[in-house]
């Protein structure tokens, strides 16, 4: 069963057997990294380029074993040691790097859309490893995948997401995607980081585009502005990092004041539900957004996230750098 | 693909007849099932290993290990294939150092998948042995791969498909021969 796309943007443009797909074969893949030799042979030949404009230690650590576990050949790209320094623009970059004949460019940029512009102008495949405030289906898909792993359904579940959510594409992906697999999630911050308007750039349901099938899956989305009534009766709860570099702008007073109004303790947890997950797409900030007391308590899933990411990102690669167009026959 | 079915080669009384046999053969070549373990490769391998543990059960009255194998993520023509094969995953939740693995497989054809495998099973660790079980060969090995357990040999050629049917996964137990047609 194919993928049937070329690159993975983001996952508004996903449809939700294709969320399916990758997450039943990101399922299967659990088990390599579990072996004593932590390799297949399947993407033998294949080039994997890691090109992060922005900081990052887990996703591209996670590309790269993800890649390395399926024996394709991963060469890492960040602009402090590249021609990017030289004033080179994104365009020539990557049609340089076309002309090497890479078969996935992962690409994390600071700027929305990023990745967009390279699907355009590269025939290999390109993977949205976070591009601005817009997207980063990579990190929504192995939440996914995480809450599935613990709750064995997504459906009817109630999801909180407590945080920056203006700056953050990990809300932002995993609205559309934990709404497509049909959660109930109410996103949650202070007014100078969650615009009223919010839920009306997150469209969920769009009839006209999407299967009725899909339609009924839809979950719902909410907003609200009092953590308390966020984590009331929540399954997951999902803390998202204050950008610290952000404070000078002053989107909230003090770091202490925030904590005290959005930052997650074991008393404030005491909302949700008594087995609730705690999630985190990291780095966290202890003391920030989140107590050490529940980060590394019983119910934190975060290094779970982590685990995940490896094998979702295999899935992805393989799905889309695995096979090409041709004809089929028995091999028995 | 149309095909046209040409002759039922088993039914399903034959493959379980076919299936104690072979179970009786995997147990005297081996002398008796220290050490032994099955792995059938997915999916109607799957099936078919457990029905042979099942038959060794009953006759030896020893539970010997049954492990699955998908063996896509080792196929050779992975980049050719027009349709990208569903992975599932392999559980072999036993150490494979020091024992004697038979792989079990419905039909045995070109050898290419025995290869996966075989490569397989060596990433999970070193087995003393790996034996090959087929309920049916029919021909046309593309590599030097040879059964110590085969149900039955059939003459086909290359246009025929051999078509094992089994409860667990088709609802009904038979072989088939049939034909590919334009």
């Amino acid at each position: 069963m194919p993928l049937r796309t070329k690159d993975l943007l983001g996952i508004e443009d996903l449809s939700l057997d294709q969320i399916q797909l990758i997450l039943e074969t990101a399922e299967s893949f659990r088990e390599i990294s579990t072996r004593p030799i932590k390799k297949v042979p399947t993407l033998r030949g294949k080039t994997v380029i890691n090109l992060f404009f922005e900081a990052s230690t887990r996703t591209r650590t996670s590309f790269e074993i993800a890649a390395k576990r399926l024996s394709a050949d991963a060469v890492n790209i960040s602009p402090s040691t590249s021609s990017v320094l030289k004033g080179e623009t994104l365009f020539d970059t990557a049609k340089n790097l076309e002309a090497m004949a890479p078969d996935v460019i992962v690409i994390r940029h600071s700027s929305a859309g990023a990745p967009h512009q390279l699907a355009r102008v590269c025939s290999a495949s390109i993977v949205n490893a976070g591009d601005g405030a817009h997207e980063h289906p990579t990190q929504a898909l192995l939440d996914a995948f995480t809450i599935l792993e613990h709750k064995k359904k997504l459906r009817g579940l109630k999801v909180a997401i407590i945080g920056d959510i203006a700056h953050s594409r990990v809300a932002r992906s995993n609205c559309w995607l934990l709404g497509k697999m049909g959660a109930q999630v109410t996103v949650c911050g202070p007014p100078t980081l969650l615009p009223l308007e919010f839920e009306k750039t997150i469209r969920l349901c769009q009839p006209a585009s999407m299967s009725p099938s899909e339609g009924r899956v839809c979950g719902s989305l909410k907003v609200t502005h009092e953590m308390d009534e966020a984590l009331q009766g929540a399954d997951v709860v999902m803390m998202l990092r204050i950008q610290l570099e952000r404070q000078r702008e002053a989107f909230f007073p003090s770091i202490r004041e925030y904590f005290r109004y959005y930052g997650l303790s074991a008393r404030r947890l005491k909302g949700a539900k008594p087995d609730a997950i705690i999630m985190h797409p990291g780095p966290i900030n202890r003391g920030v957004e989140i107590d050490s007391e529940v980060a590394d308590g019983p119910y934190s899933v975060i290094l779970d996230q982590v685990t995940s990411g490896v094998a979702v990102r295999m899935a992805i690669l393989f799905l889309l750098a695995g096979t090409k167009e041709s004809e089929v026959e028995q091999r028995t | 693909m149309n095909v046209r079915e040409k002759a039922q080669i088993m039914t399903a009384p034959e493959i379980e007849r076919t299936l104690v046999r072979l179970a009786h053969e995997i147990v005297e070549r081996n002398n008796g099932t220290k050490n032994l373990a099955l792995i059938g490769i997915r999916r109607r391998g799957v099936p078919l290993a457990e029905r042979l543990a099942r038959s060794i059960r009953e006759f030896e009255k020893v539970q010997v290990p049954v492990g699955y194998l998908d063996i896509n993520l080792y196929r050779d023509d992975l980049s050719t294939v027009a349709t990208q094969p569903v992975i599932q995953s392999t559980e072999i939740h036993f150490p494979l150092n020091d024992t004697n693995v038979v792989l079990i497989d419905d039909v045995l054809y070109t050898g290419r998948t025995v290869r996966a495998a075989m490569d397989a099973l060596l990433d999970y660790g070193r087995p003393r042995s790996i034996q090959l079980c087929a309920l049916i060969d029919r021909g046309h090995r593309e590599l030097p791969i040879q059964a110590n357990y085969v149900g039955k040999y059939v003459q086909t050629t290359e246009n025929e498909i051999i078509e094992v049917k089994l409860p667990e996964i088709d609802q009904q137990e038979c072989v088939l021969l049939v034909e590919k047609v334009q």
